[in-house]
């Protein structure tokens, strides 16, 4: 039976420094520290955990391919659970473990407050009109990437090649409402012009099916084996092949669908029918046609445009909930995802136009070719670029996405309430909690564990290793009771682990 | 299984242009709002899109991330 979907977001977003003399790493934890100068105490990564070299085959590739984790670079744990760090050059931020899609939406939102304040926060405290602005996409359009990272719960039963196989025909064609569209082409040996318009941000950087690398030949499917919880029963599925998304909708869509077709997995009831033929040279053919009319290869010879694989995939999630039901997603989660992958799917069928206001690549494709129309630009033209750019600026008065009436989910006051509150239905209530109630008796943190400084030797290490542990109904009443940390620690003692 | 699927899918762009004319003149309309409501939101972006869009471009250099 498909376990529950506990499900995160990673972004690294895009970073321009204008009027001051900083570079990326610099300005970018200059924007990290502006925003918890005034709202946290700054508690620090524990990286006791981290294994980004294990993979999920089994091989032992790690230590030469594994990206470097970068201690000595800004990271922090924030109230609401999530992580806010640099890595390569780029800020990040981490939403906190969510249990249903449509929270993961609401700590995406906050995460782009945060960002924003942080702008707002930084460019306060630079001379000379210096500001740091940040971007929420995944190129620079010139050849260099950087990720937005979904991460799912999923049972360590399944076989791992048989997940590889059967969610790639997913993460290939979901690109159809996922992609948050790019003005020119990046792939390798392509020449401008070629592609005035693609899909995806990042299809162009993918050059594996299957592999551990996350920043060269990237891989569909992310092996690293690191799941922050208890290994024996689960994985942490690290897919990297996603865009970062302005649209609301496409962001509940990129993660539900994905949750839906990962629990179908699990229960077996996905067949190997839809398993394609050549994913790497299919990501690029679905991405390259913004007309949705290419048509991809299947193992079994048969071809399908990336629509008709969708359908597929829908009507076989329709079934499977009638089965199995929609837990592992929630009831009412796993609904709101069913009728919103089946109206942008009838949408992108009759005119992708209908669905300009979901879908990322289309609201920005319509802005690229009106501007283009009314100015009488060529395609390559340097304009052109620079809306692509500017569509996912995230300051307010810059964005172009905030501008082109995408349909939202989130209440901008519950966004900002998610800035400093935690989920309350995974342990990520127990940590943020933590951190807003003893912040100066904790050391570290990271994703499955706090480590405490009560004053007395040695240092004590909370495990959190269930992700549906540590929630508001099991720890809400002990947190509140304990007047500090010691307290706290001396309760846990006396009882089970959180 | 696939009897259902055809139902719940929507009608061909080929079946669409059969529609009658009661139907085409709202669809007019439609395409009426949504060429005024572009055209807004390309004077917006007349306002506010860098003016050097060519010094942006060129100077929107990221380091590679994950």
């Amino acid at each position: 039976m498909a376990i529950p979907k506990v499900s995160g977001i990673e972004t690294e977003y895009g970073i321009v420094v204008r009027n001051a003399d900083l570079n990326a790493v610099t300005a970018s934890s200059m924007l990290i520290n502006a925003f918890l100068g005034r709202t946290e105490t700054r508690t620090a990564w524990d990286f006791f955990d981290e294994q980004p070299g294990n993979d999920a085959r089994g091989l032992l590739l790690g230590e030469i391919l594994a990206p470097d984790i970068e201690t000595h670079l800004v990271n922090t744990v924030l109230t609401n659970g999530a992580r806010y760090y640099v890595d390569h050059a780029h800020p990040e931020c981490s939403t906190p473990e969510c249990r249903t899609t449509t929270e993961t939406v609401l700590y995406d939102r906050a995460a782009e407050e945060i960002m924003r304040r942080s702008m707002q926060r930084a460019k306060a405290l630079l001379p000379n009109d210096g500001e740091i602005v940040v971007y929420k996409n995944n190129s620079d359009g010139k050849g260099n990437s950087y990720g937005c990272h979904e991460n799912f719960l999923v049972d360590r039963a399944v076989p791992f090649g048989r997940l590889v196989s059967q969610i790639t025909p997913h993460f290939v064609t979901r690109q159809v409402f996922t992609g948050a569209g790019k003005v020119g082409c990046e792939a390798p040996g392509s020449v401008p012009g070629d592609i005035a318009y693609q899909l995806s941000q990042r299809a162009d950087f993918f050059e594996e099916e299957v592999g551990l690398e996350t920043t060269l030949k990237r891989p569909i499917v992310n092996t690293r084996d690191e799941p922050h919880c208890d290994p024996a029963k689960y994985r942490r599925l690290h897919v990297i092949v996603g865009d970062a998304n302005m649209s609301e909708v496409a962001t509940f869509l990129k993660v539900g669908t994905t949750a839906i077709v990962l629990s179908m997995i699990e229960d077996d009831a996905l067949g190997n029918d839809l398993v394609l033929a050549h994913p790497v040279t299919a990501i690029r053919q679905v991405s390259n046609d913004p007309s949705l009319r290419t048509t991809i290869a299947l193992a079994n010879g048969k071809r399908l445009t990336a629509l008709e694989l969708q359908w597929e995939l829908l009507d076989q999630a329709r079934s499977w909930a009638d089965r199995h039901g929609l837990d592992s997603v929630t009831v009412d989660d796993g609904k709101r995802i069913l009728e919103e992958w089946e109206n942008v799917l009838i949408g992108l069928e009759r005119d992708p136009v209908s669905v300009a206001n979901v879908v990322d690549w289309v609201a920005k494709k319509r802005l690229v070719d009106g501007y283009a129309e009314r100015h009488l630009l060529q395609p390559t033209d340097v304009r052109l670029k620079a809306i692509d750019l500017q569509y996912s600026d995230l300051r307010a008065d810059r964005s172009l996405a905030s501008r082109c009436g995408l349909r939202t989910l989130v209440d901008h006051d519950a966004a900002v309430r998610a800035i400093e509150q935690p989920p309350e239905t995974t342990r990520a209530y127990f940590r943020g909690t933590c951190l807003a109630r003893f912040a100066d008796d904790i050391v570290a943190a990271n994703w499955d564990s706090i480590v405490f400084d009560v004053g007395r030797d040695p240092l004590r290490r909370v495990p959190m290793m269930e992700p549906l542990r540590g929630t508001k109904a099991l720890t809400g009443d002990l947190l509140a009771s304990c007047a500090n940390a010691a307290e706290l620690i001396g309760r846990l003692s006396e009882t089970a682990p959180t | 299984m696939a009897e259902r699927t055809k139902k719940q899918r929507p009608t061909t762009p080929r079946e669409q242009t059969s529609t009658t004319e009661t139907e085409a003149a709202p669809a007019a309309e439609n395409a009426d709002r949504l060429k005024a409501e572009l055209d807004g939101l390309l004077d917006e972006i007349d306002e506010v899109l860098e003016t050097n869009a060519e010094d942006f471009v060129k100077s929107y250099v990221q380091k590679g991330g994950q």
